[in-house]
């Protein structure tokens, strides 16, 4: 294990036994390294094992072989300091904007005013401020989103496990939040894994692509994308890479279809 | 306009041409059989005069409340329990099953040799109505709490006393509330058949009294008064629900 590894897989698997008794791998002996404040995004078709991944590095699902490893730590159970954000925002409809956000700081016991200090600090880094006493069903999806970061950066976690967090909101939105969010990590610099299945999204935000591959789930190739952040979209290295997640990506697909064809 | 011709004259019309058909079909049988709705109204009038009705009615609510807030304050706690622990919910639910589909008035012979003559039977066959209903939403709601609810709570480390009190408890609510608001109909409708057998007084016992002097305008006015009295209650309901609902964030 190298030293500086904030977060390190080591062969790491996971079976899951179907309804019928069947086994069935859905990771498959995965070696990963993940630097202190890095931004990686986890790629990969349908049914290739992301979200179970991130699940395992969250502290959700157990491994059924190997280990992840936090901070020279193994990683058995969620953590308050590896904050997990949700597609569905998973935000409690019966508190306010406030009174979600201050969630994370009550279960941490921390006092009433400085807590409220602290949520209302996360929510103007969100920009929210202006909606604090509304409850999340008269907000926007990609305001809800925001709250739910907010929720999570309240507590200062050092990693952010997010699984498709913008996959619900429109074109606009996501290009805001993308933004939004790099502006976050760079000015926090937690630690981010961002699963999405759009290539785009992906190139803009990682510093590091992982681009996964189906039956069995495993790691296919590892992007860098050698480009400073703020990135543009419209320019020519942006394109460069993008040509080739997405040839990779293509060939995985096939990859996968054809396996598909043989076992039917 | 529309809202006030469907929400108002609509219903208002049908009530007034039921009252109308019930009055016209009345003339055609004897008052002592088939009373009319003027005698019907007579015999409120006369009842409410002696004092009667109030005396009546009053007795039937307290002893609706307080069947009902027994059922509240032992339903909730035991579903709330049996929802959160499943093995519990396991070893119980068969007996629950078993139990449930017994309706209330067949507990009536074992509740008087239990309870003696008095408030308690009737109390007893309420709260058994109302019992049930609440349990079983409020086991069902606490089960369907979202998985996602209890990964942020444990993410975010908070205890099984706060994930309890704090999310599953209010994430609950609006099922356990459903829940209240059938027990209502089904503890209402139980009201009059526990006073029926065993009561010396209430609006059952009104009834029961009226059959027994053949005043059949009595027994209807005692229908007609346990069925408003009981679309009253259920409207109160509606309008805390909405209420608390709104507190909740859940209103649509
Ligand atoms: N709890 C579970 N029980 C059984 N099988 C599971 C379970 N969770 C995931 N799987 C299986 O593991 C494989 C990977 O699933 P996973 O949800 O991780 O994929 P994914 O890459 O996130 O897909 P998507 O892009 O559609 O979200 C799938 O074949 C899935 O059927
Ligand atoms: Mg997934």
């Amino acid at each position: 294990m190298s030293i500086e590894a904030k977060i390190s897989l080591r062969g790491v698997e996971k079976r899951f036994v179907s309804g019928r008794g069947e086994e069935q791998t859905a990771l498959s002996r995965l070696d990963l390294d993940i630097r202190a404040g890095e931004f990686v995004c986890l790629v990969g078709p349908s049914g290739c094992g992301k979200t179970t991944l991130i699940n395992l590095m969250a502290g959700f699902e157990k491994p059924t072989e190997g280990e992840v490893i936090i901070d020279g730590k193994v990683a058995t159970a969620p953590d308050p300091d590896h904050i997990m954000i949700f597609q569905d925002y998973g935000l409690y409809p019966w508190r306010t904007v406030l009174g979600n956000v201050l969630f994370g700081l009550q279960a941490r016991k921390v006092p009433a005013a400085e807590a409220r200090e602290k949520a209302l600090a996360a929510l103007d880094l969100v920009g929210l401020s202006h909606a604090v006493n509304k409850h999340p069903h008269e907000l926007s999806g990609g305001m809800r989103q925001r709250v739910s970061i907010a929720r999570a950066l309240a507590v200062e976690p050092s990693v952010l496990f997010m699984d498709e967090p913008f996959a619900a909101l429109d074109a606009f939105t996501r290009l805001h939040l993308q933004d939004e969010l790099l502006r976050i990590w760079r000015e926090k610099k937690p630690t981010i894994v961002f699963v999405t299945h759009d290539l785009d999204e992906a190139i803009a935000l990682g510093e590091r692509v992982v681009l996964m591959a189906p039956r069995p789930g495993r790691i296919q190739r590892i992007l860098e994308v050698q480009l400073a952040h703020p990135r543009d979209r419209t320019e020519h290295d942006f394109a460069v890479f993008r040509k080739q997640l997405f040839e990779e990506f293509h060939l995985v697909h096939r990859e996968a279809a054809e396996a598909a064809e043989y076992s039917i | 306009m529309r809202r006030i011709f469907e929400q108002v004259l609509l219903p208002v019309m049908t009530l007034a041409a039921f009252v109308l058909l019930w009055q016209v079909v009345a003339g055609h049988y004897p008052p002592e059989q088939f009373p009319a709705p003027s005698d019907v109204l007579k015999a409120i009038k006369e009842l409410s005069d002696n004092g009667v009705l109030w005396t009546n009615i009053g007795i039937s609510l307290a002893r609706f409340g307080a069947a009902y807030l027994l059922a509240v304050v032992t339903a909730i706690p035991l579903g709330l329990f049996l929802g959160r622990f499943t093995r519990c919910h396991l070893a119980i639910d068969p007996l629950i099953q078993v139990l449930r589909p017994i309706s209330p008035i067949a507990w009536f012979p074992l509740a008087v040799l239990w309870f003696g003559i008095g408030n308690a039977p009737a109390v007893f066959i309420i709260f058994l109505a109302a019992f049930y209903p609440i349990l079983l939403t409020t086991i069902s709601s606490v089960r369907s709490v979202p998985p996602v609810y209890l990964k942020v709570s444990s993410n975010f480390g908070a205890g099984a006393r706060m994930t309890f009190l704090r999310v599953i408890v209010p994430a609950a609510f609006p099922g356990i509330m459903v829940g209240l608001h059938i027990a209502v109909g089904t503890g209402w409708i139980h009201l009059v058949a526990g006073e029926m057998l065993g009561a010396q007084s209430g609006l059952g016992f009104m009834i029961i009294d009226a059959r027994n002097f053949l005043r059949t305008d009595e027994i209807m006015a005692g229908m007609l008064l346990v069925g408003l009295l009981g679309l009253a209650i259920y409207r109160g309901m509606k309008t805390v629900e909405g209420v608390i609902g709104r507190r909740w964030g859940v209103t649509r």
